[in-house]
């Protein structure tokens, strides 16, 4: 490959990972306050198709993301009703949030199929953007995707030093402990499953108005699913999320650009195997004893249910 | 408590891979024993404004044509597989009597419930099995393929070309072989770059897929997916490009050459025909250019008069049978002689085609 293709090769895989990053993002937190959220699928849908009609509507960006946004919190709000106040099953309540969002996803956008807007706008600083290699790279990306890297930094921040981030790991690490110091654990959940709500509407969001402006029923293929393997696989912990969904987008993008060079000596369904397998050798490493540090949290997935 | 998680996860998964599926819905109403109840089973959604649309287009023809005779419904969404028996044996039970089941993956399902109930007609498109109930029928899609190629030949400065393909099955792989096979008629140094899906829709990886084609040199680009991602791509990069199932051009008015468009609606109409008069049986026909069935899209603004003129003569060869897309000889990307001067594949050898052409 000439470093031409390679540099494209990179910036079309910062397209992929974005929307898995900002998926995963927001249920790392979910989850690190001890809510596994399984409908990150049906959000995303509900994020992009939300975005794809209210930019379509008023043409702008700016209002089909807040859109986003608010219709998959509404989901992760029925959720949040269901297993949080109403001490549902979490599985199956986020099982039923993803066919719930496939379909009203489905249902809104009947009308929107074949449509199409104007992508998000891309950085371009003068000078700057035209550097060879490094200009494509770093500063020609649209505005999702350093708004990713920057919410990756704050969150990795906000839950390493801050009392906040504190409180969100103790509710997802002992809820009884956290209740008995005072901390409102529902409260709290509320809050990690709505901002994993809204991340997930912004990656399904960034699909359907930046990498392809268009909506159709599942558009996001299954990348719900992936941002959900990739929490695991980044243990939780922003960073080796970001690290996980660049390596899962780059693995995808690397596959289809070998295709096109005439490279088959790989299969590519193995390729597009690698980022499972990836996620099952890091849980059997997790599994093995040898890195306790990395477990789930360890109220993940039970509801929580006040003494009085 | 961590590994009580993961197994959640892992099944949670798992069992979404399964029910995930968007909502199957059943529009319109059975019953009313006096008239033919007709069902459509659709593997996508109607407003994909591509192959099921297509299909959907001759369902609504059919119904305008005999009015009160018949009661046309459909069912989207269907998955291939046993879900699909369930649908089927649904729709026999709530009265109808003859079905159009429009995805390969259906016709095992089709098979499997035609034999318990041989008062009801089936139609089965892209298949190859039949039974005295099930009727096969399927579009030469590739013909449609071979113009674009010619097209493409004629148009691309780079003599290269970027093709996204669902699934390396007969019907995709004839197509682009026919695509490629033409481009090389009129450049014998053509190449065309494939790259697999490995799905019929992905519209994020169907972009990526344009957009390393386009880094790596294609300057046109078409596609055999069910999304407009391709097109759309062609179009936000400034080259050109054929639509494929629909014509695409509001989605890429610049890039669209031509599109090939599937026209369902004549053979939906006489088959309608001859189960109300009583002369409905079994068979099995591949329909194109000539029937009208396989029509190319208006030429887009970046066709050059030559490139029309180019079109316009391969589709009067096609249908006057001048032009036989897969006359030898052909050779194999490996360069092995697969079809000798002097012959043309079978319909039955092309609807096997498992090799891919020189210049792929």
């Amino acid at each position: 490959m000439t470093v031409h293709v390679l540099v494209a090769a990179l910036v079309t895989a910062t397209t992929g990972a974005t929307p898995l990053l900002l998926a995963a993002l927001g249920e790392t937190v979910a989850e690190r306050a001890g809510v596994l959220n399984l409908g990150v699928e049906g959000m995303m849908l509900m994020g992009a198709v939300s975005a794809f009609i209210v930019t379509t509507e008023t043409g702008s960006g700016i209002l089909g993301l807040l859109a986003a946004m608010l219709a998959a919190a509404g989901i992760a709000a029925l959720f949040g009703v269901l297993t949080l106040t109403l001490a549902a099953n979490q599985v199956a309540t986020g099982l039923a949030a993803t066919i719930f969002g496939t379909g009203l996803s489905a249902l809104l956008g009947a009308r929107f199929v074949g449509k199409s807007v104007v992508p998000l706008p891309r950085l371009h600083l003068p000078v700057l953007s035209d550097i060879p290699v490094l200009g494509p790279l770093f500063l020609q990306q649209d505005g999702m995707v350093y708004l990713a890297l920057a919410i990756t930094a704050g969150l990795a921040w906000t839950m390493a030093n801050t009392r906040a981030g504190m409180i969100l790991r103790s509710v997802g690490e002992s809820d009884t402990a956290a209740h008995a110091l005072g901390h409102k654990v529902i409260g709290v959940r509320y809050a990690a499953v709505l901002f994993g709500g809204a991340m997930a509407g912004l990656g399904g969001a960034y699909l359907s108005l930046a990498s392809t402006p268009m909506w159709i029923e599942g558009l996001t293929a299954g990348r719900g699913w992936i941002a959900l393997a990739l929490v695991v696989f980044g243990a939780w912990r922003p960073w080796r999320v970001l690290a996980g969904a660049y390596l899962f987008g780059g693995i995808n993008v690397l596959q289809l650009y070998l295709q096109g060079a005439g490279f088959v000596a790989v299969p590519t369904q193995v390729l597009a195997m690698i980022p499972y397998l990836a996620t099952i050798v890091v849980l059997m490493a997790m599994s093995s004893g040898g890195a306790r540090r990395l477990q789930a949290p360890a109220c993940l997935g039970k509801p929580f249910r006040p003494a009085n | 408590m961590g590994s009580i998680s993961r197994r959640f996860l892992v099944a949670g998964a798992g069992a979404a891979a399964v029910m995930a599926r968007p909502g199957v819905r059943l529009v319109g109403s059975a019953a009313a024993a006096s008239k033919l109840n007709i069902a459509w089973v659709y593997t996508g959604p109607v407003a994909d404004m591509g192959y099921t649309f297509e299909h959907d287009e001759g369902r609504q023809a059919v119904q305008a044509h005999f009015g009160d005779a018949v009661q046309t419904h459909y069912v989207e969404n269907v998955s291939e597989g046993p879900d699909c028996e369930r649908v089927l044996r649904q729709l026999v039970e709530s009265g109808d009597t003859m079905v159009f089941s429009t995805s390969f993956g259906f016709m095992n399902s089709v098979i499997r419930v035609a034999r318990q109930f041989p008062d009801m007609k089936f139609e089965q498109a892209t298949g190859y099995k039949t039974a005295s109930n099930v009727a096969e029928y399927n579009l030469r899609f590739y013909e449609g393929r071979w113009v674009c190629g010619v097209v493409a030949g004629m148009l691309s400065k780079s003599g290269i070309a970027g093709y996204v393909a669902a699934y390396p099955i007969p019907e995709v792989i004839m197509g682009i072989n026919a695509f490629t096979l033409a481009a090389r008629s009129v450049n014998p140094a053509f190449r065309v770059k494939v790259i697999w899906i490995n799905n019929w829709v992905d519209p994020g990886k169907e972009a990526d897929a344009a957009k390393s084609l386009v880094d790596q040199g294609a300057d046109i680009l078409t596609d055999h997916m069910d999304s407009s991602a391709v097109m759309q791509m062609a179009e936000q990069r400034g080259i050109l490009g054929f639509g494929q199932s629909a014509d695409r051009s509001k989605i890429a008015p610049h890039a669209q050459l031509t599109a090939i468009t599937d026209n369902w609606a004549p053979y939906y109409v006489k088959r309608v025909q001859a189960a109300l008069d009583g002369s409905w049986t079994s068979g099995s026909v591949w329909l194109g250019m000539k029937e009208g069935m396989v029509k190319m899209a208006p030429y887009g603004p970046g066709m050059t008069p030559a490139a029309k003129a180019a079109a316009d003569k391969a589709q009067a060869g096609i249908i006057d049978g001048s032009v036989q897309p897969f006359a030898g000889p052909i050779a194999d990307q490996s360069g092995t002689m697969r079809v000798p001067a002097g012959t043309i594949m079978s319909d039955a050898e092309v609807l096997k085609m498992d090799w891919m052409v020189q210049g792929t």
